[in-house]
């Protein structure tokens, strides 16, 4: 407390804190990714939904999708996925360091193994699914 | 010590947000391919049919599902909080229970295939 008993205290906007600084803008976005794997949660439960009542409604909600509408959102909500997918990938070394003996193993070795096995999940989903 | 139940949600959300990582992507191009003339198989009606029909496909995909919906949720929460929304306990209350209505939704169907 200053001598005169009044604190200082810094304007800090309620809503928009986070857009003066790069740093804060990259943890928002990275918060901001859950409204899109949640829409894409929903996506998916609409699949279920329309295969459980038959092939006319599994072969329309495809249809669907693949418009043009369903498109543009799925590429937006891809986008995001991939941001939360670096983003969280990125801080794994913070999330759970991996000790041996005295040392630590480097952050960019926990990282790269995570896009390594990233890579193969992508790709494992591809095919198992008969995409190729 | 109080009695908490953040570590189950916690825990649901880093489960979530590991699976919604190494999965979400792929989840995605295997929907949007076809608009590029690639037709996974699987998204035929009948092999979909199937593999949802199986108890191991319906696992895998409730699996899936109640992590996402969990790991949005609770994100959700403490986004809401980031963008000045105040009042956690509702929010709280209703990012969950979407979380559980969906939960229960996601069974409700993989029971009927």
């Amino acid at each position: 407390m200053s001598a005169n008993g009044k604190p200082y205290v810094r304007e800090v906007s309620r809503y928009g804190w986070f857009l003066g600084n790069p740093r804060y803008r990259r943890y928002m976005a990275r918060e901001v990714t859950c409204v899109f794997i949640g829409l894409h949660a929903l996506i998916l439960l609409v699949a279920l939904k329309r295969l459980s009542e038959g092939r006319e409604a599994w072969e329309a909600f495809l249809h669907n999708l693949t418009g043009p509408a369903g498109i543009v959102l799925q590429l937006v909500i891809l986008a995001f996925a991939i941001y939360h997918s670096t983003s969280w990938f990125n801080v794994t070394p913070k999330a759970m360091p991996v000790q041996i003996g005295e040392q630590f193993l480097p952050g960019a070795v926990i990282i790269g193994a995570h896009y390594a096995a990233w890579l193969v999940a992508t790709v494992a989903v591809l095919y198992l699914a008969g995409a190729f | 010590m109080a009695k908490s139940n953040k570590p189950i949600v916690w825990g649901l959300f880093a489960a979530g947000g590991t699976v919604t990582a190494f999965l979400t992507p792929a989840l995605v191009l295997l929907t949007l391919l076809p608009v590029f003339g690639v037709m996974p198989e699987l998204l035929a009606y009948d092999n979909l049919r199937a593999f949802a029909g199986h108890w191991m496909g319906k696992l895998v995909l409730f699996g899936i599902l109640l992590l996402m919906m969990w790991h949005a949720a609770h994100r959700l929460r403490v986004t809401l909080h980031d963008f000045g929304v105040r009042a956690d306990g509702a929010v709280a209350v209703a990012v969950y229970l979407a979380a559980a209505a969906g939960t229960l939704a996601a069974a409700y169907f993989l029971l009927r295939i």
